[in-house]
């Protein structure tokens, strides 16, 4: 530096061997380091917080994908109502805010050395680590549903790059008028609690359009689901016949599948002959996090509902779909409101500050159900003692009724699921 | 390519110079308080506004309050913002409206 005087410098020098010889004061030398794994809603969204409200932090963001393809707005593209262009999000925006992005896999945290380690075989260190790293399947879930039968049977619950989704599309398209569409539906807790009803919904509105004797068939490992009074209302108002929905106690959870005979085998043996077959299978917290022993039993990621921090880690807050945090949903904006929350939380650590006073964590899910028919849940959370707490006598679902009744509320919210969309996302990569 | 700590240099220095061992992070602009965050996921980023959903950056503080109690009164007409007001105390009500009054 041109404007360091002398007696700055030799200030600096004796400085920099005191914090030499001390390495908690090492830290200062250089900005903290924030460094995020993992670029969905939550990961994305803490890395952009925490450059614009904390521009001295130095943020690195971990993540395989060079762009990111969601799950919100994937259920549209089965409907053809959206491409895949219009649901992928580069990390240009990101980059500009002065994130560095690392597009690599993160296979290992060292929690003790404070460092992850790359696919690559380099090692990354931070300060703080911010773990937004999604959900993995349960292969061995459900007999006969693995990897290579998901070529057959997709998921279309982790995008990736959009090639389960394109799948499942063009099965869709391929299916005869009169034929099946069968549904396989897990027990929660699991990824975006209302999506396996949206999809259904917009499958129906696809084949109402395209292949009005088409069947779907809905087995689900539960016996009640998100908005089920508003999907049921708009299934028996929209498709009249064609969806049946089998609840648990009707024998409706399928334990077995035959991608050869294409079948859907559920727990008290029946078999249902399906012609495409969308498995949700059930799930767990991502490799990374289950390898790091932040998991329990559940699968789960057990965190300090104040600061997000894994209660079997130091230094590693964790967020989106892998912490336990219920009766919050596994959902795009509970991972990006609890994003900035566990950012800062972060950040005081680093200062020295006390954690910051408890705040909101909030949610909405917009659903689309057809044509200019949205419904939605709204969930406002707050910390408590050991974990999460509903705010009583707020939020809920879309008033019910009759479309008649109801048509100006429908149409208006799937207007402000569009802006959802595109709020939330700006949000997360702009 | 290298992860690890930069080697010392005459800027890190010079910001060893002016920061405590704990140095502010926060940005000299002024942020928005928690509570306000989570707005940006339906009115855009510092509530500039989203297609349907309206702008409220720049909202006259005592305009905001008021509407705010409307909606949670059911006194005004909603999709869901009568759900979302509900769940917010005064204090938090003034916050917001305090930060998105001072947005430009």
């Amino acid at each position: 530096m041109t404007n360091l005087t002398r007696r700055t410098f030799g200030l600096a020098t004796t400085a920099a061997g005191l914090a030499l010889a001390a390495p908690s004061v090492l830290h200062a030398q250089t900005s903290a380091r924030l460094v995020v794994i993992g670029g969905g809603f939550g990961g994305a969204s803490a890395a952009r917080y925490a450059r614009m409200a904390f521009p001295r932090l130095d943020v690195t963001l971990i993540e395989p994908q060079t762009s990111f393809v969601t799950c919100p707005y994937g259920n549209l593209l089965l409907a053809g109502e959206r491409t895949l262009p219009q649901i992928t999000h580069s990390y240009e925006g990101l980059k500009a805010r002065g994130v560095r992005l690392i597009h690599d896999w993160a296979e290992a945290i060292d929690a003790t050395a404070r460092t992850v380690r790359l696919r690559s075989g380099q090692t990354v260190s931070y300060d703080k680590l911010i773990l937004s790293p999604g959900i993995a399947i349960r292969w061995t879930a459900i007999e006969g549903y693995g990897e290579a039968a998901a070529e057959a049977f997709p998921h279309a619950w982790i995008p990736g790059t959009g090639t389960q989704t394109a799948l499942l599309r063009r099965q869709l398209e391929a299916l005869p008028d009169g034929g099946v569409v069968g549904f396989a539906i897990p027990p929660n807790p699991f990824r975006c609690p209302p999506g396996p009803y949206e999809r259904i919904s917009m499958v129906a509105s696809y084949l109402k359009a395209h292949k009005p004797r088409a069947k779907i068939l809905a087995l689900d490992a539960k016996d009640a689901f998100s908005k089920q009074g508003l999907f049921q209302d708009a299934w028996s108002e929209l498709y009249p016949g064609m969806i049946e929905w089998i609840p648990l106690n009707k024998d409706g959870k399928v334990t077995k599948v035959d991608v050869r005979e294409k079948i859907f085998e559920t727990e008290l043996g029946t078999r249902h002959r399906i012609d495409v077959g969308n498995v949700i299978p059930p799930q767990s917290a991502a490799k990374i996090a289950i390898d790091a022993g932040l998991t329990n039993d559940t699968g789960w990621v057990p965190v300090n509902p104040l600061t997000f921090e894994a209660t079997r880690a130091r230094d590693i807050h964790v967020i989106g779909d892998a912490n336990i945090g219920q009766p919050m949903p596994k959902s795009g904006y509970i991972a990006n409101s609890t994003s900035k929350v566990a950012v800062s939380a972060a950040v005081a650590a680093l200062e020295g500050r006390p954690t910051p006073a408890p705040t909101v964590y909030f949610n909405t899910c917009y659903s689309h159900v057809g044509p200019e028919y949205g419904i939605s849940v709204v969930g406002i959370f707050r910390p408590g003692e050991t974990g999460f707490v509903e705010t009583a006598n707020a939020g809920g679902v879309s008033p019910r009724g009759p479309l008649a009744q109801q048509r100006e509320q429908r149409r208006l919210e799937a207007l402000h699921a569009d802006a959802w969309y595109d709020a939330i996302t700006k949000d997360a990569f702009s | 390519m290298s992860f690890s700590t930069p080697a010392l240099s005459g800027m890190a220095l010079a910001v060893l110079l002016s920061m405590a061992p704990h140095a502010p992070l926060r940005a000299e602009a002024v942020t928005a308080p928690p509570v306000a965050l989570s707005c940006a996921g339906c009115h855009g980023p510092q509530g500039a506004g989203e297609g349907s959903v309206p702008r409220i950056a720049g909202y006259d503080r005592q305009a905001f309050v008021q509407t705010w109690s409307a909606f949670r009164a059911n006194e005004r007409p909603a999709t869901i913002m009568n759900r979302i007001a509900r769940g917010f105390t005064d204090a938090e009500v003034a916050q917001m409206a305090d930060y998105f009054a001072s947005v430009r």
